[in-house]
């Protein structure tokens, strides 16, 4: 296993935590909301270089975790059809519908296939005329432009043989439902750098505003999500609630105008559920009227399907924030990437997966039930 | 998804009247629309999201993320997620 400690540049990183360590006169709880950034932390031991009294809770920033099981079942419905071609990112293959995933689907002989931009979709839509090419578009800001642009392409090209499952969901949403939620415990906010690369930052300031907490626009190598912190506990420690920019090499106020604008012109919001979570108000982007016929879920008539979750997954607790992956009784155990039980434990950018993968597993049976790791 | 890794723009050309670029991410080339940022040039360092060149970078701190990112080990996982788009590879491939 991989720990900072290991790397030889790692002073630097142990310089500004024993900034933090020196800055932090009480305790603080920050969210990384970005799954992204829940990967480099717990990969590179970042929260354990912190002093005890700044706790990092991993917010629900990972696609794949929060896409709900209804989409995932439709998907899956989709992509049994024999005359449907269905495309998706990778680590959507293998997270857990009600009874199957998109991996099992395709071992018994559906055309299931992994791309890597939406763009692929148009090419294999070409190339297959006599078959229907469904893109499974999920994600934050940051693959909306693409997706967004495909679908856009896709009408400009001709491609009717193309359309969208969509189910994209937003971050100011889900900071506001975090602040709102009863017994929430965040204190400060590391905000997604490439989410605000997209859509800029200037969404933020009302939110810092009216729920008194900084939000710190924050990168994801080592050093950029500690020198995060760091401002982050400088303000709490001021009693400031600012918004900051601490990733200014990519991210602007303004954002990308011109993704903006496709976005704006192919998407329009909805209420979004996320998995684990619930239902949070104006969360999320489905395609516009003006692209229905791009519709997935109309061109197919995916019928709204019963779904149950794993009782013995609590990702909905580590979505929250409230449990951390390794206090889960199933973690390591009957939940493994290679058996997940839930969302957080397929994607790498799983809070869940993030734990397994840096070894944290063993801290499992050490680690009393509540305590912080 | 989220993770983008800085790329240098190689070349830039057209595919069905959209702006693509060939995008150099530390050895591994892929095609990267370049729609969204009309002012990128060749020798230009970008992020990109899923094939989506987002936001332009000063070469001297993408220079700084590539190796700090090589030195912390994060460029492998970025990197397999690059390679296994392209050969249909399953997830484990992308795992880190």
């Amino acid at each position: 296993m991989k720990h900072l400690s290991e790397y030889r540049d790692a002073s630097q990183a142990r310089a500004i935590a024993a900034e933090i360590g020196r800055i932090a006169r009480q305790p603080w709880a920050i969210m990384e909301v970005c799954g992204g950034q829940t990967h480099s932390i717990i990969r590179n031991g970042l929260d354990q270089l912190l002093p005890p009294s700044v706790e990092m809770i991993h917010g629900p920033g990972c696609p794949v975790c929060v896409t709900p099981l209804e989409v995932i079942d439709r998907a899956l419905a989709i992509a049994a059809r024999p005359e449907v071609i269905l495309c998706s990112f990778g680590d959507m293959l293998r997270v857990p519908g009600s009874r199957d995933n998109l991996f099992a689907v395709k071992a018994a002989g559906a055309d299931v296939r992994v791309v890597y931009s939406p763009l692929d979709c148009l090419t294999i839509a070409r190339h297959n005329p006599a078959k229907e090419v469904v893109f499974l578009a999920i994600g934050f800001e940051t693959t909306a432009p693409a997706n967004a642009m495909a679908v856009k392409l896709a009408r400009q090209q001709g491609l009717t043989n193309f359309s969208a499952l969509v189910s994209h969901v937003l971050v100011p949403p889900a900071i506001e439902a975090i602040m709102q939620a009863p017994g929430n415990r965040v204190q400060g906010f590391l905000a997604a750098g490439h989410v605000c690369s997209v859509m800029g930052w200037w969404q933020y300031p009302p939110l810092a505003a009216r729920h008194r907490v900084p939000i710190v626009i924050t990168g994801f190598e080592p050093l950029d999500l500690l020198d995060g912190i760091r401002r982050t506990v400088v303000q709490l420690e001021a009693g400031r609630a600012e918004v900051e920019n601490a990733y200014p090499r990519v991210v602007t106020e303004e954002g990308n105008r011109a993704a903006q604008e496709v976005i704006g012109e192919v998407f329009t919001k909805t209420d979004r559920t996320w998995r684990g979570i619930g239902t949070i108000p104006g969360s999320g982007w489905k395609l516009s009227n003006a692209y229905s016929d791009f519709d997935a879920e109309l061109k197919f008539a995916v019928a709204e399907i019963h779904t149950c979750e794993s009782p013995l997954c609590r990702s909905g607790e580590i979505l929250q924030g409230s449990l951390k992956p390794h206090q889960c009784p199933a973690f390591g155990r009957e939940c493994t990437p290679r058996h997940p039980l839930g969302a957080t434990m397929v994607s790498s950018e799983g809070a869940c997966a993030a734990y397994y993968h840096a070894g944290r597993f063993l801290a499992h049976a050490e680690t009393a039930p509540g305590a912080v790791p | 998804m989220c993770l983008a890794v800085p790329g240098r723009v190689e070349s830039i050309f057209a595919e069905s009247g959209v702006r693509m670029g060939r995008v150099n991410f530390g050895g591994v080339i892929k095609n990267v629309c370049l729609a969204y940022l009309e002012e990128i040039a060749v020798g230009d360092y970008t992020i990109v999201h899923v094939g989506f060149a987002l936001s332009r970078i000063d070469e001297a701190s993408a220079l700084q993320t590539l190796r700090t990112f090589a030195e912390l080990g994060l460029l492998e996982d970025e990197l397999a997620e690059l390679k296994g788009g392209e050969d249909d590879a399953l997830p484990e491939a992308c795992a880190p």
